[in-house]
């Protein structure tokens, strides 16, 4: 379905390891200069901010000798030794509690969960012992961490392994929450968020790691960093606006294309980072071309969509010719069945139908599902 | 010391008596009549399961009698005594400051002065200070929601500490951290932890940084160790067992302190605990561990010592178990109905600072008027404290916003395209966020 990559996990142990083909449904999107994948963006930006600076460390299960899980840590156990590299035993509250500790004490410490889904067995370290630190102390006690790891559906692995956190941590003051798409974004937000004096969430998404993004000179160089809290119009328009982050912006970008083909001028907004929000940029941009759809794959209630929609009614009301559309991934736990999984999750053609009936297209009833 | 561990036990829990104590005395191999500290963790471990068939029987073995097996070791010099006079004199104001301290914020609760939950350390001086004063500014106190007294104790001022309870400008944090959040980063106070557990991790990170400052960052001076303080409560939490794990495994420079005044909240610790004897889970982990009286702070600054210096050498992280007890209720909102009034009674006649007192004056240390001199002071202190965060100003509006983020940055970028922090109107709290 319209290109978009449904890897099979293979059931086992060895499914542990689930290097993905590097199979892009974006290929059609490079065509000169320099390719990198999401993996490497990743491993390269915790290598060069590693070297640049011997406070940084990097803790978390499997991340030394077995290279990751997802092999985002390939290589830095031989470059960088045990003591900067380490493999914890399973204990997300202890680990992150000492990653914590360690921050407090100007080391700084990024925490790989081997999924978000186990920071929900550290998630009081997160909140209660990073996020709060800063304000409790009044200012005296900062703490520089990264907690990084892949967010959201993954593909096949059911309710528990499948839930993207990036509204839950993004409801909590103290931290910032970043959320990647390309290689570009993954180099320059990670460097950014390991730079950075207070606590990060930084949501991968498994299904990206594989995934090759043309990278320019500029991204490549050691002093590439993005700024936090500010949003790139990934693809300009006048009709519609699109917000999206990870994953999801490339369905965006792929439905913007489909519209294009219909008339329809869609503008998309990578978010990049959900906390702080970049308003400014939507705003702007709805004032624009005053219709908006927001996409994101977790819950609706309470989500990255409604948070959105809350700020455009607050700030440009008067421009909206139309209601605000949130597309969200359905209100259920992940089923495991493949077919009930896809509708779980949204689609491109979701968005190409919200982004019609926004713009008064006559829609025919969904179908596919 | 006065108080020995053949003092009778007037009204032990159901599980306890004399008798069994005092034949397990017998019983137990004794670490240090091997003249090495603790024993090494085979014997320990070799040991509880010698009589591990005895053990859920009874509450708890003896009390590793630290002091008196170091008066034999110091036997041969013309004094035996455990201290000097002046350290005497210092244990003995740390812990009536803590006492008086206390006492007075139980007085400002009921005032009106101070709010929210209040947990008051009174009769478990004699850990703070048998441990905390034998540290170093650079070492760093992890504490959890009872935490003034070791923040005092630390060196925080009174003041500082009081006004942080009157949610005052002039607190430890500026009144946006509270009775259970004390921090300081000069005395290297790593906060009150609210949750259960939650402090020891902190603290093992804290002790993680210690080692790679010394090992990776190559700052060789870099000897800071870490004292991580809870109570009986948490040795039933995953986090506990987590963190011996790792600090075993990576041989980090931390003490960890279980403080067993022998009830979470109403949960009495020999109802909660399958095997009560925390101490033991030291060697299960690789680790020394000892059971202290906690009502004695000569033996608790003996272990203390044994267990600093060893952390301190890299050799390693130490599990101390102080056997206490708190004269007052959970926090000043408990009603304290659950524990039997013989019991208190018991360990109220075992009151640390009274024994130290009589510890000094039948050593002829110190004289009566010395102690009430000090007496004097801390009153004074205390008084001085509660008048300063009396007078000092609120925390301004502005404050509300202020260290959210150590970069102000977090806020993000406001309509007009600027980062919202940049905004006149931000730093007077007027700005919508």
């Amino acid at each position: 379905m319209l290109g978009i990559i449904r890897q099979k996990v293979g059931a086992g142990g060895a499914s542990l390891l689930r290097t993905r083909s590097a199979v892009s449904a974006l290929r059609s999107y490079s065509s000169a200069g320099k390719e990198m994948t999401v993996r490497d963006a990743l491993n390269s930006a915790l290598d060069e901010e590693m070297s640049a600076d011997p406070k940084v460390f990097l803790m978390g299960e499997e991340v030394g000798e077995y290279q990751g899980a997802y092999k985002i840590s390939k290589g830095l156990l031989d470059k960088y030794g045990p003591d900067r590299v380490l493999d914890t035993p399973i204990t997300e509250a202890g680990f992150t509690g000492i990653g914590v500790g360690a921050a407090y004490h100007g080391l700084r410490p990024v925490i790989e969960f081997m999924t978000f889904n186990f920071s929900m067995q550290a998630i009081d370290h997160i909140i209660n012992s990073a996020a709060k630190s800063n304000y409790m102390s009044s200012g005296q006690i900062s703490v520089p961490i990264v907690f990084r790891g892949p967010n959201g559906a993954a593909a096949g692995v059911g309710a528990q392994h499948s839930h993207c956190y990036a509204s839950w941590y993004a409801s909590c003051p103290g931290l910032k929450v970043l959320t990647p798409y390309s290689s570009e974004d993954a180099r320059g937000l990670l460097k950014a968020a390991i730079r950075d004096p207070d606590p990060v969430v930084f949501l991968e998404n498994e299904l990206l790691y594989g995934e090759s993004f043309p990278v320019s000179a500029e991204v490549l160089d050691s002093s590439f960093c993005l700024p936090i809290g500010k949003a790139k119009i990934e693809r300009e328009g006048k009709d519609v606006t699109i917000t999206a982050f990870s994953k999801m912006v490339g369905y965006a970008l792929k439905a913007a294309e489909i519209l294009a083909k219909e008339g329809i001028s869609a503008e998309v907004i990578n978010l990049r980072t959900i906390r702080p929000l970049d308003r400014s940029t939507i705003n702007a941009s709805v004032r624009k071309t005053n219709r908006l759809i927001t996409v994101e794959e977790g819950f609706p209630q309470h989500g990255v969509g409604a948070e959105i929609c809350t700020s455009v009614v607050e700030e440009s009301f008067g421009y909206l010719d139309a209601p605000v559309e949130r597309i969200s991934g359905a209100d259920v736990p992940m089923p495991y069945a493949a077919n009930l999984e896809r509708l779980a999750v949204p689609q491109v053609e979701d968005i190409v139908r919200a982004a019609k009936r926004a713009c008064y297209r006559s829609v025919p009833m969904a179908a596919a599902a | 010391m006065s108080l020995t561990t053949s003092t009778k036990f007037a009204q032990p829990l159901p599980l306890n008596t004399t008798s069994s104590r005092s034949k397990e005395h017998k019983l137990l191999f004794d670490p240090f009549r091997t003249n090495s500290f603790l024993g090494s963790t085979h014997k320990l471990r070799f040991n509880s399961l010698s009589k591990s068939n005895q053990t859920n029987l009874h509450r708890r073995s003896a009390i590793v009698a630290v002091s008196d097996v170091v008066k034999e070791k110091k036997s041969k010099p013309s004094t035996n005594l455990l201290i000097t006079k002046e350290e005497g004199l210092e244990l003995y104001e740390d812990m009536v400051l803590g006492r008086a301290f206390e006492d007075m914020c139980a007085q400002m609760y009921y005032r009106g002065k101070m709010f929210g939950f209040v947990h008051l350390y009174n009769g478990q001086e004699a850990v703070s200070t048998g441990f905390i004063k034998l540290l170093k500014q650079e070492d760093s106190v992890a504490s959890t929601y009872r935490d003034h007294v070791h923040s005092l104790s630390k060196g925080v001022s009174a003041r500082a500490v009081m006004s942080e309870l009157f949610g005052k400008a002039t607190g430890c944090c500026r009144g946006q951290g509270g009775s259970m959040h004390m921090f300081s980063k000069e005395h290297n106070v790593l906060g009150g932890f609210a949750f259960i557990g939650e402090g020891i991790p902190v603290a093992t990170g804290a002790a993680f940084s210690s080692k790679y400052r010394r090992e990776v960052l190559k700052e060789a001076d870099c000897d800071h160790v870490t004292v991580a303080f809870f109570g009986d409560g948490t040795c039933n939490n995953g986090q506990f067992f987590e963190c011996l794990n790792m600090a075993a495994l990576w041989k980090l420079p931390i003490v960890f302190v279980v403080e067993n005044n022998l009830w979470a909240i109403g949960m009495s610790h020999v109802r909660a605990t399958s095997d009560p004897e925390i101490w033991k889970k030291g060697p299960a982990f690789g680790m020394p561990g000892v059971h202290v009286d906690g009502m004695d702070v000569l033996k608790v600054r003996e272990v203390a010592k044994e267990a600093i210096g060893r952390a301190r050498r890299g050799e390693g992280p130490t599990l101390v178990e102080c056997e206490t007890y708190r004269f007052r209720g959970h926090s000043l909102a408990d009603p304290d109905e659950l524990r039997d009034p013989a019991e208190k009674a018991h360990y109220a006649a075992r009151d640390p600072i009274t024994a130290l007192k009589r510890y000094m004056i039948d050593n002829n240390l110190v004289t009566e008027q010395e102690l009430k001199t000090i007496e004097k002071k801390i009153d004074e202190v205390v008084e001085d404290a509660v008048e300063f965060a009396d007078e000092s100003p609120h925390p301004p509006r502005s404050q509300l916003l202020e260290n959210v983020f150590a970069d102000p940055k977090g806020f993000g970028i406001g309509p007009d395209g600027r980062y919202r922090c940049e905004d006149p109107k931000f730093t007077q709290g007027t700005a919508h966020v």
